[in-house]
């Protein structure tokens, strides 16, 4: 027997699908047209950072099931370790040249804020998560950083909660709870850049009037 | 009565899928760029690789600066180190810092409530057939609490002037048991045993090594070898690595405040710059809805440059 159009009406699954499939216009999720006016190195570096991101979350898993401390140990996992340091720095700079880009086409026009502001805070988010990382190396330079950041985190009340003394705690959040963020906001950040399609050119605009 | 409506103008941008279109390959561009980054990691890992100076070890500090080490352990027991002064969230031994009255450090709590005196004793506490020790632990718990910090803060001082702090050098005194004790101490951290007496002492899987940082903290060591590898707070330490490598560069703004006034001056210092990192954030986050800010991008016409195709086909 089929629902009936009050059942239909109140789904969830169906309010749920709804919703998703009308996330992004049809055709939007992977286009493969885009305006002519994409025509630049810049917009390179959008899709540079997801793929720099591929390669810190890829080096990350190798080195999760080394455990913390076989990078010490093993040339293969000191190998793998650089592969995901140097991975980082590559994630940040097409990162911040993507935000630039971005900034200086002020990409939040036609109702982008939002795809901005995910943006700032897939940022902020991933400065979180490297720093973990930097706090969980178990070495001389987690010693001397988690020494130095002890003292800004207690400054603001959080210590007794996110204590960076505790490499237990901080490779937790290091290996779940910040990459899981990044990777919602960054999501949230794609869908909503494929939601909007590529903000046009400025001096593009029309003038009307407002009252 | 007329009604007079003001009426201004505004800008409106255009649909992106009013423009003419060309191909892309969107997953095609993916893979390549993985490609490349991929091969760029692996390429910078073989050629450069990473950092791993080994951690300081308390063994490692008693060999190297062992009148530092018993400095610290003297510290710890009168009461007179970073950690036993600190504040939240390790006692309330002062109010922390604070910012415009605001004073987050203390309203966050004793979190992670820590005696700076156990730090030393109750490792020399877990010891066992050493009846000298024993003898020293006994007489420092039958003195009161003033006696105690008396006694240690007669043989810091004493320690302070000392030829290099050398305790074999400290002039006589009433030091009561505390160069017994920190003898001990010293001999405990010089024996590999004292990194497992603070950090697993009540578990056996110990993972957490605050109480072992703090004291290796409240030393001189851990900062002398920091400086020396240009890692001071002064040095935009927080944002480096030992050697040459580039560290968290995006994290230059957060040090650079440390390096200039009032900031690099200021008691209040890391709650200020906390505070300021915050307030710029949230600020970064919202430039779409600053005015003046958001129009930046209209008055230095970088996009001039992105979109040159564009305007020289509208041209």
């Amino acid at each position: 027997m089929s629902a009936s159009p009050e059942e239909h009406d109140r789904s969830w699954t169906v309010a749920v699908r709804n919703r998703v499939s009308g996330l992004v216009p049809p055709g939007q999720v992977l286009p493969d047209q885009q305006p002519a006016y994409v025509a630049s190195w810049i917009y390179v570096f959008g899709v540079a950072t997801l793929a720099a991101l591929v390669v810190v979350v890829g080096s990350g898993v190798v080195l999760a099931m080394g455990g913390a401390a076989w990078w010490h140990t093993s040339s293969f996992g000191h190998f793998v370790n650089s592969v995901h340091l140097w991975s980082v720095e590559l994630f940040f700079a097409a990162m911040v040249i993507h935000l630039w880009g971005k900034f200086w086409m002020a990409a939040w026009r036609g109702n982008r804020g939002l795809t901005w502001a995910t943006g700032v805070v897939s940022f902020v988010a991933s400065i979180g998560a490297a720093f973990t990382g930097y706090l969980v190396q178990s070495n001389f330079d987690s010693q001397w950083i988690s020494g130095e950041a002890k003292d800004g985190i207690n400054s603001i009340g959080i210590g007794g909660f996110f204590n960076v003394l505790n490499p237990g705690q901080m490779l937790l959040w290091h290996v779940t709870l910040l990459p899981v963020a990044v990777g919602i906001i960054t999501v949230m950040h794609v869908v909503l850049v494929r939601r909007h399609g590529v903000v046009p050119p400025l001096d593009d605009e029309r003038e009307e009037v407002a009252r | 009565m007329s009604t007079t409506h003001a009426t201004r103008t505004r800008r409106r941008t255009p649909d992106s899928h009013d423009y003419p279109t060309r191909h892309y390959d969107l997953v095609k561009e993916f893979v390549i760029a993985l490609a490349i980054m991929t091969g760029l990691s692996l390429v910078l890992a073989g050629v450069f690789s990473s950092p791993d100076d080994k951690a300081i070890s308390m063994a490692s500090w008693a060999k190297a600066d062992p009148a530092d080490l018993v400095a610290t352990a003297t510290g710890e027991l009168a009461g007179t180190t970073t950690s036993a002064t600190y504040g939240a969230p390790y006692n309330d031994a002062s109010e922390g810092q604070s910012v415009l009255g605001l004073k987050l450090q203390k309203w966050g709590g004793v979190g992670i409530p820590i005696n700076s005196a156990d730090l030393v004793l109750q490792p020399l506490r877990a010891v066992s057939g050493d009846a000298q020790l024993a003898n020293a632990l006994q007489q420092w718990d039958a003195l009161s609490a003033d006696q105690q910090t008396t006694r240690a803060t007669a043989y810091a001082d004493a320690l302070a002037k000392a030829p290099d702090g050398d305790p074999a050098q400290v002039s006589q005194g009433s030091y009561g048991p505390v160069p017994a004790l920190t003898t001990s101490f010293l001999g405990l951290a010089s024996s590999g045993g004292l990194e497992g007496s603070l950090t697993s002492s009540a578990t056996f899987y110990g993972s957490d090594q605050t109480r072992a940082m703090l004291l290796l903290s409240d030393g001189a060591y851990l900062e002398d070898q920091a400086v020396a590898d240009h890692l001071g707070g002064d040095q935009w330490g927080m944002m480096n690595e030992v050697g040459n490598y580039p560290g968290q560069p995006w994290m230059w703004l957060y040090t650079f405040w440390y390096q200039v006034k009032p900031f690099s001056t200021s008691e209040n210092a890391d709650t200020q710059v906390w505070a300021l990192m915050m307030l710029l954030t949230v600020g970064l986050i919202l430039v779409p809805w600053i005015p003046g800010v958001r129009s930046i991008p209209r008055l230095i016409p970088v996009h001039r440059l992105i979109w040159r195709q564009h305007y020289r086909r509208k041209r």
